[in-house]
C-alpha cells in the first residue's frame, strides 16, 4: 500500500509543473498565426472532446443522460451562466430519474 | 490599487458560478474518494494542492487499485497536459506591466472553468482577476470533496446520479455562447464532439485512455481547424 500523501505530493507536483512552465517559460507575444490560431481553438476542442459522449454515460442511464445535455445545450444556447446550466441539467435528471 | 481592487470584485463576480458549481461536482469526487478509501482530510488536501476533476478522479481509481507512483504521475501528466495549452494561451493575454512573480500564482489557478473565463476577458487579464475567481473556486471545490465524503452516503442515488452531469454541464456553458456569435467556432465544436463519439466507438481505438485521447484530438483538431480558418489579429481581443 503506498503513502496516499506522498501519492498527492506527486500529483500536485505534475500538475502544477504543467500549469506553471508554459505561463512562465512564454514571455514574449507570439506573433505566429498557426500558433495563436492553434491556441484559440484548443479550449473549445478539448471542453468539447471532454463532454461528449462522456456527458451521455455520466448517470449511467444513455436516456437521462442525453436529457441532460440537451437541456444544458439550450440553456447555455439561451444565454445562462455556468451555474444554472449546471444545476438546470441535474434537476432534469434527477426528476427522469425519479419517473422513470 | 483601484485596478487590484475592481479585477479582484469582477473575478470573485464570475467566480461565483463556478465555486458553486465546483462545489456540487467536488461532493461527487468525494463520494468517490471514499468508495477509494481515502478520508476526508487526505481527500481535501488533494483537491485543495491539485485542483483538478478529471486528474483526481483518475488518481482515485488508481490509489483505489494499489498503483504504482510512476502510474500516477503519468496519468496526471497525460489528463492534465491540456492545461499546459490553456498557460501558454493565457501567456499571450498578460500585459508586459504584469509583475513576473505573478505567474506563478495565477498558474496554480488554471482549471478549465477559470481559464473559459479568464480568457474571455476583454484585452489584456489582469492577475487579480484570476486571484478573485481562484478565493471563490478553491474553496468552493476543497469543501465540496471534504463534505461528499462525510456526507455522501446520505444523499440517495438518484440524486448523486444526477449530480455527475453538473460538470458536464458547466463545460458546455463555456464553450456555447462564444459559438453563437462565430459559426466557424460553432462548427468546429460540433466537428469535435461527432469525432470524439465515434472514436470511442470505433474498435481499437477506443482501447486508447480517456485522458490521452483528449490530448491527441485536441491537438489534431486544434491544429486543422488553424490551417483551415487562422485568426485574423482583430478577432482575437
Amino acid at each position: 500500500m503506498n503513502n496516499i500523501y506522498i501519492s498527492i505530493l506527486i500529483m500536485a507536483v505534475v500538475t502544477y509543473l504543467i500549469r506553471v512552465l508554459p505561463l512562465t517559460l512564454i514571455r514574449k507575444e507570439i506573433k505566429n498565426t498557426f500558433i495563436r490560431s492553434f491556441l484559440y481553438y484548443v479550449p473549445y476542442v478539448t471542453l468539447a472532446v471532454m463532454t461528449v459522449p462522456a456527458i451521455f454515460y455520466a448517470t449511467g442511464n444513455i436516456f437521462t443522460g442525453i436529457a441532460g445535455f440537451a437541456v444544458a445545450m439550450v440553456l447555455a444556447f439561451l444565454g445562462a451562466g455556468l451555474l444554472p446550466v449546471a444545476v438546470g441539467s441535474c434537476v432534469v435528471v434527477l426528476v427522469l430519474e425519479i419517473l422513470l | 490599487m483601484e485596478q487590484k481592487r475592481f479585477w479582484y470584485i469582477r473575478g470573485v463576480r464570475d467566480g461565483l458560478p463556478i465555486g458553486m458549481g465546483y462545489l456540487a461536482v467536488s461532493f461527487t469526487l468525494g463520494i468517490a474518494a471514499k468508495n477509494a478509501g481515502v478520508s476526508a482530510t487526505q481527500a481535501g488536501v488533494m483537491s485543495f494542492f491539485n485542483l483538478t476533476s478529471a486528474g483526481e478522479f483518475a488518481a482515485l481509481s488508481i490509489i483505489q487499485a494499489s498503483g504504482g507512483y510512476l502510474e500516477l504521475a503519468v496519468s496526471q501528466l497525460i489528463i492534465n497536459l491540456r492545461y499546459c495549452l490553456m498557460s501558454c494561451a493565457l501567456s499571450q493575454k498578460l500585459s508586459k506591466e504584469t509583475a513576473f512573480f505573478h505567474r506563478f500564482f495565477m498558474a496554480f489557478g488554471v482549471t478549465d472553468e477559470i481559464f473559459g473565463i479568464a480568457v474571455s476577458v476583454p484585452k489584456s487579464l489582469h492577475p487579480f482577476y484570476q486571484y478573485g475567481a481562484m478565493s471563490i473556486a478553491v474553496p468552493g471545490w476543497t469543501i465540496g470533496t471534504i463534505l461528499g465524503v462525510i456526507s455522501g452516503n446520505l444523499l440517495p442515488l438518484s440524486v448523486v446520479k444526477a449530480m455527475n452531469i453538473a460538470l458536464y454541464g458547466m463545460f458546455l456553458a463555456v464553450i456555447i455562447p462564444p459559438a453563437k456569435r462565430n459559426k466557424t467556432l460553432a462548427g468546429i465544436i460540433l466537428v469535435s464532439m461527432i469525432v470524439s463519439s465515434l472514436v470511442s466507438i470505433l474498435p481499437w481505438i477506443k482501447e486508447i485512455s480517456s485522458g490521452l485521447k483528449i490530448i491527441l484530438l485536441t491537438v489534431a483538431i486544434a491544429a486543422i481547424s488553424a490551417i483551415l480558418f487562422p485568426i485574423e489579429e482583430k478577432e482575437n481581443e
